[in-house]
């Protein structure tokens, strides 16, 4: 008996160390980059021994939990505009980016085969073209035989990064869509159905004959999903992919001044898939703890290193080198701790 | 040890009325000590029943509260349009609740109109009609759908019952109720299995085990004596049901039919699989809808902005009065039905 109490003390005493050690990071936000983050967090602590708490609470809980300083950083898929960042004394940079890709489930059609346009999709969401062999669409796709039955539109319940990055971009193809609806993490949308989650929309899509709705670019493979090709701002047709997802954030002019403040939508570039966007971290401008803030920075600059090829067997795009080194910049001009001191100084 | 510990404690407390108890009474006897002690402990079991009571209450008003302070910045902005407003709209920050308690009460009605009436023909099956050695077996099948959790219901529903629904039976019933006029409004729009109708039969599914089970307890705690001299008079079964059993039980049913109504009203991941999740008002019960529960459970993870998260807390005052309103209707019902048998007699 007292042997017994006394193992389970000595085995409460050992979890108790190993879950508060010093140098384990804790994270909270977004649930977009949590697979890629926990993936790496596992990676990161076979190769240093320190361990990464990140719970995906969602991107505004991430917001709210670094401003409150209870954990070392936050995550948001939707940036902070600058204002904001220097009012709560954060600085922000991207991790990872991914494609939001709209889905569709018509009878015949192939994967990439039916081609939309910005405003024609907007129009969609809208409610403006009810039909799928409405003249708007059947124009795009000459040769393609569309069935005479309603669209029924599928769109997230949830609040989403995924329907931020939607709604962003009908904002901007779509002066209609501006200003009626706008562009939030959730919208008053005008018709359609619910579904929680990426999965929950993707299960919809899949049993609602005739309808269309978006889900993140992973969720496409997996469920193997029928994509729409969309023409992008340079007029070309684009289909989804790592390459296009790439090109997105190849041809936007990244600067720390904004505090990496970029949507990818709506970007230049032949090849710009139109619905791209970067997930970003949050950590404040001013560390009360250096050794500890520069383990934080030390786990990024460990996963912009190793953690391409986990980010992309989990269909998140990496970032492109040049980007990363613009962000390591950043890390040393702008996260200093309490004496003004930079905290990160590698290459 | 834990015994001798609580004796030390609870000597020590009071000592001194121990002391004086045993001057006022008998000289210090044995057996007189025994008795006071005996008080005592009595004392402090009252106390600790009367503080465990209090706590509910405490925690009670502190939840109202709490829902009341973090609902404050919606009920300014908005006041009572709060409640009369369709429109739920994150960008400009315009909320209203409408559709919300509609979808929360149009699906918990549904669930009661077809959970009812099957529960209760389960409970009759189980008490009257049952060979007895299937009443057991049957029994515990229901107890176990009641232990299922939600979420199971909900996907269920998701995948495997709204495509059958969509398919077999919602053509079939927009092309008979939706004929009919004045209620063919209910079955119109696109057949998708999913909707305020799902999200119902759902719920009626989920609180049927719940109805069932006490409906079959209150059932089989009428006195035989009574039922056989209904019986003896030649009253059929149907009889000695409808004027017997359940006059004798209907405050039972009554009860368990609240049970249920709780349960659907404040049901939350299965009515989030298949509602829709659609902040849109629409008659027909084909097309989707939200619930407050299920509301709350999709937006408050990203809802940013004070007046977002103020204006969902809000529907989750709205929730717990409308909850607390229908226990004090059936409150007031069964109150009433106490007083018509005092007449009756």
């Amino acid at each position: 008996m007292k042997l017994q109490f006394g193992l389970m003390l000595a085995s409460a005493a050992l979890l108790f160390t190993t879950h508060t050690s010093a140098a384990d990071i804790t994270g909270a936000g977004a649930t977009f980059p949590y697979p890629v983050y926990a993936k790496w967090a596992d990676a990161y602590k076979k190769a240093t021994g320190i361990r990464l708490n990140y719970q995906s609470i969602g991107s505004g809980g991430g917001i709210k939990q670094i401003k409150a300083k209870t954990v070392d950083f936050g995550a948001s898929d939707k940036p902070l505009t600058v204002e904001e960042l220097e009012k709560n004394g954060l600085t922000q940079f991207p991790t990872v980016i991914g494609g939001v890709v709209p889905v569709i489930n018509v009878e015949g059609m192939q994967a990439g085969q039916i081609k939309l346009t910005g405003a024609v999709l907007a129009n969609i969401f809208l409610g403006k073209i009810k039909r799928w062999n409405d003249p708007a669409i059947t124009g795009l796709n000459g040769g393609v035989k569309l069935p005479d039955s309603n669209i029924a539109v599928v769109h997230r319940a949830d609040g989403s990064g995924t329907t931020f990055l939607f709604t962003d971009y009908l904002s901007k193809v779509s002066p209609e869509w501006k200003e009626k609806i706008g562009a939030d993490a959730s919208v008053a949308w005008p018709i359609g159905t619910g579904g929680k989650g990426n999965e929950g929309v993707a299960n919809f899509v899949k049993q609602i004959k005739n309808s269309i709705g978006y889900v993140e670019a992973a969720y496409v493979k997996q469920s193997k999903m029928n994509y729409v090709q969309l023409q992008n701002r340079d007029g070309a047709y684009v289909i989804p992919s790592e390459d296009s997802f790439k090109a997105a954030a190849i041809n936007t002019q990244w600067s720390m001044t904004t505090g990496f403040y970029e949507i990818l939508t709506n970007k230049p570039g032949q090849d710009s898939w139109p619905i791209t966007g970067a997930t970003f971290v949050l950590m404040h401008q001013s560390q009360e703890n250096p050794a500890h803030a520069l383990e934080v920075l030390k786990f990024f600059e460990w996963a912009y290193a190793h953690g391409d090829e986990m980010a992309l067997a989990l269909d998140y795009i990496p970032l492109p080198d040049d980007i990363v080194k613009l962000i390591e910049d950043a890390w040393r001009t702008r996260i200093k701790g309490k004496d003004g001191q930079a905290i990160y100084s590698a290459q | 040890m834990r015994n001798n510990f609580l004796l030390a404690v609870i000597t020590k407390i009071s000592l001194a009325r121990l002391q004086s108890d045993a001057a006022k009474t008998m000289p210090a006897t044995h057996t007189a000590a025994k008795l006071n002690r005996q008080r005592l402990l009595d004392w402090v079991f009252l106390k600790a029943a009367w503080f465990f009571t209090a706590l509910v209450f405490v925690l009670l008003a502190a939840l109202l509260l709490s829902l009341l302070i973090g609902s404050w910045p919606a009920m300014q902005a908005f006041g009572f349009d709060f409640l009369f407003s369709t429109q739920w709209n994150p960008v400009t920050e315009k909320f209203g609740a409408l559709v919300p308690i509609i979808g929360t009460l149009v699906t918990s009605l549904i669930a009661l109109s077809i959970g009812v009436p099957v529960s209760f023909g389960i409970a009759l099956f189980l008490t009257e009609l049952s060979p007895p050695w299937l009443r057991r077996p049957l029994g515990t099948a229901i107890e176990l759908l009641a232990g299922i959790p939600s979420i199971i219901y909900g996907m269920w529903g998701l995948f495997v019952f709204a495509p059958f629904f969509a398919k077999h039976i919602q053509p079939g019933m927009q092309s008979t109720l939706g004929e009919i006029a004045g209620i063919g409004f209910l079955f119109e729009g696109a057949v998708m299995g999913i909707g305020m109708l799902t999200a119902g039969i759902i719920l009626a599914i989920m609180v049927i085990p719940f109805i069932a089970s006490v409906i079959r307890d209150v059932f089989e705690v009428v006195p035989a004596m009574l039922k056989e001299s209904a019986y003896a008079l030649g009253a059929t079964t149907w009889e000695v049901i409808w004027y017997v059993v359940l006059p004798y039980t209907k405050t039972g049913v009554v009860g368990g039919v609240m049970l249920g109504l709780g349960r659907a009203l404040g049901e939350t991941m299965a009515v989030t699989f298949v509602i829709g999740n659609a902040h849109q008002l629409h008659a027909s019960l084909f097309m989707p809808g939200n619930s407050i529960a299920s509301a709350l459970a999709n937006e408050f993870t990203e809802a940013d902005g004070d007046l977002y998260t103020a204006a969902l807390i809000e529907l989750g005052l709205i929730l717990f009065l409308i909850t607390f309103v229908v226990l004090a209707c059936s409150k007031i019902l069964l109150l009433r039905l106490k007083k018509r048998e005092g007449s009756l007699s």
